[in-house]
C-alpha cells in the first residue's frame, strides 16, 4: 500500500509542476499577479508530494519490504540500520528521486524565503525549475518507477557491495547532488532574467545566496568524496582524475566563477551576459556530472547502474535543458547592456582573470574527460586519458590563478594603484620566497615545480591574512580598536579572507602528499625492518582474526623513529565468506605533519606465503590532511559569507523601473 | 559580431551533444579493450639487450620457428603489480618450463638491473624499449602485459594486468595449455 501511495505522490507532483511550468510564465508575462502568485502554493506543494514519495521509498526500505524491486536490489536483512536508509538513495532510481527532491527543495525554498524579489521575476524562475522538474519527474515514472512491485517476493534481497557500507558514501551522495542540484535555481534564475530581458545588480544579490548554498555542498561533496577514497577505499590517493571525479569538479570550477562574476555583476553592474552564461553552464556541467556516468558514456571506476537504454532519454533531457537555455542565450544575451567601465588594473579586471582561468581550467578538464569518446567517434582508437594530461594542463592555468588570487582583493574598483599594492605586497613576496627556498633546504627532493606551488601558496596565504589586517588597521592602531573593525567589517569580507585562506592551507596539502610522498612496496617476512620517510617500520608477522561477519588476516607493523617507539599498525585483509568478497582494511598513523599508511596485499604466490613473507605497502603522505582542513575552511568561508546581513535583509530594493529599460519578454 | 559570440556556447553544446548521441549506442562497450594482434603475426619490433644484464635483445626474428609457444612478458621495474607477477612467471618457467620473453618497458637499465637481481631472472631474452615505441607496436593499454605467441609467430592470447591469483592464473594457463596443443597439432 504505501508503495503506492509514494507512486501516486510521484504522479501528483507531475502534475503540479505541469500546471507551475505554465501558469506563473503566463500571469508574468499578461501582468496577472494571482497567476503569478500560484508559483508560490505549487512549488511548496510539489516538495510535499516529493517529500512523501521519498518517504513512502525509505519506508520500504527500513522494513526491508521486499515485494518492491528496488529494495530487492539494494538491500538485505541483515543490513544495519544506517544503510539500510542509505540504501534509499544507493539505486539508480532511488539517487534520481532523492535528486528532484532536492529540486523541489530549492524551488520551495525561493518560494518560502525569497520574499524580496519582484513577483515577476520569481514567478518566471519557479516555472524554469517546474520545466526542469517536469523533464525529470517524467523521467523517473516512465523509464525507471522506485517503486516497482515483484511476485512472487524473495525472502531476501541482495546486498549492497561490503565496500559501499561506509558511513562517509552514506553521506557523500546527498551532499554532492546537493551541489549539483542547488545551481538548478540559479540556473532558472538566469533563463528568467532572458526572458525578462533585464539583469541588474539587484538580481545579482537575488542570486548570490543560492550560488553560494550550492557552492558550499558541493565542496563538502567533493571533499568528503575524496577523504573516502583515501581512508576507506585504501586506494592510496585523493584525486585521480576520474571522469566521475572530474564532473563533479567542473561546475565546481564554473561555480567558482560564477560567484566572482556575480559579484562584479552585484557591485558595478558588468559581466551581466557573462554571468548569465556561467550559471547556465555550471548547472549544464551538473547535469552532465549527473548523468553522464550513468548513461554508459564514458568508463569509470565508479560506474554504478549503467544502462544505455535510459541514455537516449537523459540525452534527450540534456538537449532541451542545455540547447534550449544555450539557444535562448544567444538569441537574448546581445541585447543586454553592458555595465560600467573599468581601467585594465582594478578589481573588475582581477576578477576578470580569475573567470577566464577558471573558465580555461574548466575547458580543459572537459576536454580531457570527453577526449576518449572523441577519439573513438573519429578514429575508432581507444584512448584513456590519464593524470599526466590533467596535471600537465591544468596546474599551469591553476598557478597563476593563485598569484593573481593573492592581489585581487587589494584592487579597487574602476581604477586601482598596482604600484601601491606591489609596495604593499613586496615583503609577502620575500616571505614567500624564503618559504620555497626553507622547503628546499629541508626537503632536497622532488621537482622544482614544488618549491614554486609552495612558494605560491605561502604567498597566497601571507597576502590574504595581510589584506584582512589592512582592512582592520591591524597593527597600526590599538588591538581594541582593531578587533571594533573586525566586528564591523562585513562578513562577507571575513568568509573571503577565510575561503582564501582555506585554498591556500588545502594547496600546500596537495603539494605536500604529491611531491614528498614515499612509498615502498616490498616483500617482507616476521623482523623485516622497512625504512620511510624516517620510520622504521618493522613486520612482526600476520596473525588469523574473527570478526562478526569476516575472516580477517592482521599484519603487526611496529613503528618507531630514532630508536623510539611511535606506535603499532595492524593493517588487515579481511574476506566475508557470506558476500564471497574481500577488502583490505589499510592502518593509518594520522598526524598533522602527515600520514603513515600501510596495507597488506596478498602474498604474491603460493611458494612464498609458505616462507611467512607477504607483500607490504608502506606509504607517508606528508601534509595530506591539510587538504580536509583547507576544505572545511572554504566550506565555513562560504557559509559566513552565506550569513552576511547584506544577503538576509533585502537591503536595497531594485532600482528605478524607469530608465532604459530593454526589450519586451515577448 | 556580439550575436556570433553570444551563438558559440550553443553550437559547442549542439557538437558535444552531437558526439553523446553517437556514444550511446548499445553495442559499443567503452571498457572493452580490443586487441586487433590476436591471431595476426606478431608486430615488427627490434630492441637492444639491457645493459648490464647480460641477456640478449628482443626482436620480431626471435618469435619465429620456436618448436612451442612462447610468453611474451612486458614488464617494468617502476610498475608495482609486476612484483607480485614475477614471482608467478618465475614458477611458469621453473615448474612448467615455458620460454618466457620480456619486454622492459619504459625503464632505466640500472632500475631494471637491480630488479632482476633481488627478484631473480625468469627471461630468457629481454629487449630494452626505453622510449615505449615497441610498446606502441603491441597496442600496450598498460604494464604488465602478457602475450602467448605461437611458434609460427601468430599471437594467440593477450592477458591485460598482472597474472596474480588463482583465477588469473587457471586463465592463463588454459590458454597456454591450448596454444601448445595448436602448434603440437600443427607441427
Amino acid at each position: 500500500m504505501i508503495p503506492e501511495i509514494g507512486q501516486f505522490a510521484l504522479a501528483l507532483a507531475l502534475a503540479t509542476a505541469l500546471v507551475q511550468s505554465v501558469l506563473p510564465m503566463l500571469g508574468a508575462a499578461r501582468g496577472n499577479a494571482l497567476w503569478m502568485r500560484s508559483a508560490r502554493s505549487s512549488s511548496i506543494a510539489q516538495l510535499v508530494f516529493i517529500g512523501i514519495a521519498f518517504a513512502a521509498l525509505m519506508q520500504a526500505f527500513v522494513v526491508s519490504d521486499f515485494t518492491v524491486a528496488n529494495v530487492v536490489e539494494n538491500s538485505n536483512s541483515l543490513k544495519p540500520m544506517l544503510f539500510k536508509i542509505a540504501g534509499t538513495w544507493g539505486s539508480h532510481e532511488g539517487s534520481l528521486l532523492l535528486w528532484v527532491l532536492i529540486l523541489a527543495a530549492f524551488g520551495a525554498g525561493v518560494a518560502l524565503f525569497g520574499s524580496n524579489i519582484p513577483d515577476a521575476l520569481k514567478a518566471r524562475t519557479l516555472s524554469v525549475q517546474a520545466w526542469i522538474s517536469t523533464g525529470f519527474l517524467s523521467f523517473l515514472l516512465l523509464t525507471s518507477n522506485p517503486f516497482e512491485r515483484v511476485f512472487p517476493p524473495p525472502l531476501d534481497g541482495n546486498d549492497l557491495n561490503p565496500l559501499l557500507q561506509d558511513v562517509g558514501l552514506a553521506m557523500h551522495p546527498p551532499l554532492l547532488y546537493f551541489g549539483y542540484v542547488g545551481f538548478s535555481i540559479v540556473f532558472s534564475f538566469a533563463v528568467a532574467a532572458l526572458i525578462e530581458g533585464r539583469v541588474d545588480a539587484a538580481w545579482a544579490r537575488w542570486v548570490r545566496p543560492w550560488t553560494l548554498a550550492a557552492w558550499m555542498s558541493l565542496t563538502a561533496g567533493i571533499a568528503l568524496g575524496s577523504w573516502w577514497a583515501y581512508y576507506e577505499l585504501g586506494w592510496g590517493g585523493w584525486w585521480f582524475w576520474d571522469p566521475v571525479e572530474n564532473v563533479s569538479f567542473m561546475p565546481w570550477l564554473l561555480g567558482t566563477a560564477l560567484l566572482h562574476s556575480a559579484i562584479v555583476t552585484e557591485k558595478r553592474d558588468a559581466f551581466k551576459s557573462w554571468t548569465i552564461l556561467l550559471a547556465i553552464l555550471t548547472f549544464s556541467l551538473s547535469l552532465l556530472g549527473t548523468f553522464i556516468v550513468r548513461s554508459g558514456l564514458l568508463t569509470s571506476v565508479h560506474a554504478f547502474a549503467v544502462d544505455p537504454e535510459r541514455g537516449l532519454y537523459i540525452l534527450g533531457l540534456l538537449g532541451v535543458t542545455i540547447g534550449g537555455s544555450l539557444t535562448l542565450y544567444a538569441w537574448r544575451a546581445p541585447s543586454m547592456e553592458g555595465g560600467g567601465l573599468f581601467a585594465p588594473v582594478s578589481r573588475e579586471a582581477g576578477l576578470l582573470i580569475n573567470n577566464l582561468l577558471l573558465a580555461t581550467a574548466t575547458g580543459t578538464v572537459l576536454f580531457g574527460t570527453l577526449y576518449p569518446l572523441f577519439m573513438e567517434a573519429l578514429t575508432g582508437d581507444k584512448v584513456s586519458v590519464g593524470p599526466p594530461y590533467f596535471n600537465a594542463t591544468f596546474i599551469p592555468i591553476m598557478l597563476p590563478l593563485v598569484v593573481a588570487m593573492a592581489i585581487g582583493p587589494f584592487l579597487s574598483w574602476k581604477r586601482a594603484d598596482l604600484k601601491g599594492v606591489l609596495q604593499r605586497l613586496w615583503f609577502v613576496a620575500v616571505l614567500a620566497g624564503l618559504a620555497g627556498l626553507a622547503t628546499w633546504y629541508l626537503a632536497r627532493g622532488g621537482p622544482v615545480l614544488a618549491y614554486l606551488s609552495v612558494a605560491i601558496a605561502v604567498w597566497l596565504l601571507i597576502a590574504t591574512l595581510r589584506e584582512w589586517a589592512v582592512r582592520i588597521r591591524l597593527f597600526d592602531v590599538p588591538t581594541a580598536e582593531a578587533m571594533r573593525r573586525a566586528r564591523n567589517l562585513p562578513r562577507a569580507a571575513h568568509g573571503m579572507t577565510l575561503a582564501h585562506t582555506g585554498l591556500a592551507v588545502a594547496m600546500l596539502g596537495f603539494i605536500g602528499s604529491t611531491a614528498w610522498k614515499s612509498e615502498e612496496i616490498v616483500f617482507v617476512q616476521p623482523g623485516s625492518v622497512i625504512e620511510i620517510a624516517g620510520f622504521d617500520v618493522r613486520f612482526d608477522g600476520v596473525e588469523t582474526v574473527r570478526g562478526p561477519n569476516y575472516i580477517a588476516d592482521r599484519g603487526t607493523l611496529a613503528v618507531s623513529r630514532n630508536g623510539d617507539s611511535v606506535t603499532t599498525l595492524y593493517p588487515e585483509r579481511r574476506s566475508y565468506p557470506v558476500a564471497r568478497s574481500s577488502t583490505t582494511e589499510s592502518a593509518i598513523r594520522s598526524t598533522l605533519a602527515g600520514d603513515l599508511y600501510a596495507s597488506l596485499a596478498e602474498p604474491a604466490s603460493e611458494t612464498v606465503a609458505d616462507q611467512g613473507a607477504w607483500t607490504l605497502r608502506i606509504l607517508y603522505e606528508p601534509l595530506v590532511n591539510f587538504i580536509w582542513i583547507g576544505a572545511a575552511m572554504l566550506v565555513l568561508g562560504g557559509g559566513l559569507s552565506l550569513s552576511d546581513r547584506r544577503l538576509r535583509v533585502g537591503a536595497p530594493r531594485r532600482a528605478s523601473r524607469s530608465g532604459p529599460v530593454a526589450t519586451p519578454a515577448e | 559580431m556580439k550575436r556570433a559570440i553570444a551563438a558559440l556556447p550553443i553550437l559547442v553544446a549542439l557538437i558535444i551533444g552531437a558526439f553523446f548521441l553517437w556514444g550511446l549506442n548499445p553495442d559499443r562497450d567503452p571498457s572493452a579493450i580490443p586487441s586487433v594482434l590476436i591471431s595476426q603475426p606478431a608486430p615488427e619490433f627490434d630492441l637492444p639487450p639491457v645493459e648490464g644484464v647480460g641477456l640478449p635483445g628482443l626482436s620480431r626474428a626471435d618469435l619465429y620457428g620456436n618448436p612451442e609457444p612462447v610468453v611474451v612478458n612486458v614488464f617494468a621495474s617502476w610498475c608495482v603489480p609486476c612484483r607480485a607477477e614475477h614471482a608467478v612467471l618465475t614458477r611458469m618457467v621453473e615448474r612448467d618450463g615455458v620460454r618466457l620473453f620480456g619486454i622492459n618497458y619504459k625503464d632505466k637499465p640500472d632500475d631494471a638491473r637491480v630488479w632482476l637481481e633481488e627478484l631473480g631472472n625468469p627471461y630468457e631474452r629481454i629487449g630494452s624499449d626505453l622510449d615505449g615505441r615497441a610498446g606502441i607496436e603491441w597496442g600496450l593499454s598498460g604494464v604488465p602485459e602478457t602475450f602467448i605467441v605461437a611458434g609460427d609467430g601468430t599471437v594467440l592470447y593477450r592477458y591485460v594486468g598482472p597474472v596474480v591469483g588463482a583465477a588469473a592464473e587457471k586463465k592463463f594457463a588454459t590458454a597456454l595449455a591450448q596454444a601448445r596443443s595448436r602448434d603440437g597439432g600443427t607441427s
